[in-house]
């Protein structure tokens, strides 16, 4: 299996719309798994929600981590530190852009490449030209 | 008086109370320079907090009162102040472990262990229109009221004074974290709802006594 993805979102629809434009540049050979809004789908995060999700995306290869605006990166960090030791060296946090960054580490992750490389190209999407010149 | 397990209680559920009435004003607060949940979402966490420690009853461990409160406001809360209050409970819970009744130097020791929680979770220090304008001077205010021999009572008084007037003093302030940090030079000339649930929680804490 490969690296898998994390989308962490104050929207639960926003997340789950990354994972399913990611998902469509792997057909299904990475896990990408949302985790947006609280438990009862309203905005904002939930720590229960990204610790599942963490646990669902590492199939043994491990797991980036993406978020959107700030206070998300707080849950992912906490949801972190309840990892077991072995499990939290196999996650990375990613300071990509959201969607840029998705799908360039869901193309990354489907190749096989581990997670250093796919932590980077997706760092690497902040420099993503969208093509509309000037 | 050492504050108890019934103490502590008390005090929380004094906070659940003043949070929920004021509410409205906090998510007003919040509707100026963030995302308009502050108050819906501190209600929501401390509604919680208390619903939890009914159910299961709160131990005599004043320090695991103090855990489970912030592993409640993490996982209720769903704005950003979960994992930044979450984390202050948390770590003032570590630091007053098996304890069953809190000296006054016991409290600046919690309150001094939530506020590094805050500014390490937040990766935020004062000067940023955040909690921590109102947490850090309150911090300061208790520990030289009981250098210079006060009590506890004087103490906590001085501690949400300064408080409060760390909260009004972030009206001038940029706001360069959160949210509002999106506003940029908008977020100028606003109190910063953080800091008033802050100064909200620690003037509960004084008139506690």
């Amino acid at each position: 299996m490969a690296v898998g993805l994390v989308i962490v979102s104050h929207s639960q629809r926003l997340a789950e719309g990354v994972a399913e434009l990611a998902g469509q540049m792997t057909q299904g050979g990475v896990n990408i798994i949302a985790a947006g809004g609280t438990d009862s789908g309203e905005l904002g995060t939930s720590l229960e929600k990204v610790r599942r999700a963490l646990e669902a995306a590492d199939s043994g290869d491990g797991a980036l981590v993406l978020m959107d605006l700030g206070s998300a990166t707080m849950v992912a960090q906490m949801a972190l530190e309840a990892l077991p030791e072995a499990r939290r060296a196999r996650v990375l946090l990613s300071d990509a852009p959201l969607v840029e960054g998705a799908v360039v580490a869901a193309v990354e992750a489907s190749i096989g490449s581990d997670l250093a490389q796919v932590a980077a190209t997706a760092k690497d999407a902040v420099t993503m030209d969208k093509g509309v010149g000037g | 008086m050492a504050v108890d397990s019934a103490a502590m209680l008390a005090w929380l559920e004094k906070v659940a109370g003043r949070l929920h009435e004021q509410r409205a004003y906090l998510t007003d607060l919040d509707a100026a320079i963030g995302d308009a949940d502050h108050g819906v979402n501190m209600d929501r966490g401390f509604t919680a907090v208390m619903a939890k420690l009914q159910a299961e009853g709160a131990p005599a461990d004043v320090g695991a009162i103090l855990k489970t409160v912030g592993a409640t406001l993490v996982s209720t809360v769903g704005g950003a102040s979960g994992p930044l209050y979450g984390t202050a409970f948390l770590r003032a819970g570590m630091a007053l472990a098996n304890k069953t009744a809190l000296e006054p130097g016991d409290i600046e020791d919690g309150l001094q262990a939530a506020l590094e929680g805050i500014k390490a979770r937040g990766k935020a220090q004062a000067g940023e229109k955040t909690m921590i304008d109102a947490l850090e001077p309150a911090v300061a205010a208790l520990a030289a009221a009981l250098a210079a021999g006060k009590d506890k009572r004087a103490a906590l008084s001085a501690a949400a004074d300064a408080a409060e007037e760390g909260m009004r003093a972030t009206i001038p302030l940029l706001a360069t974290k959160g949210r509002a940090s999106y506003l940029g030079e908008r977020s100028i000339g606003h109190q910063d709802p953080g800091a008033t649930s802050a100064a909200l929680i620690l003037r509960a804490a004084a008139d506690q006594g």
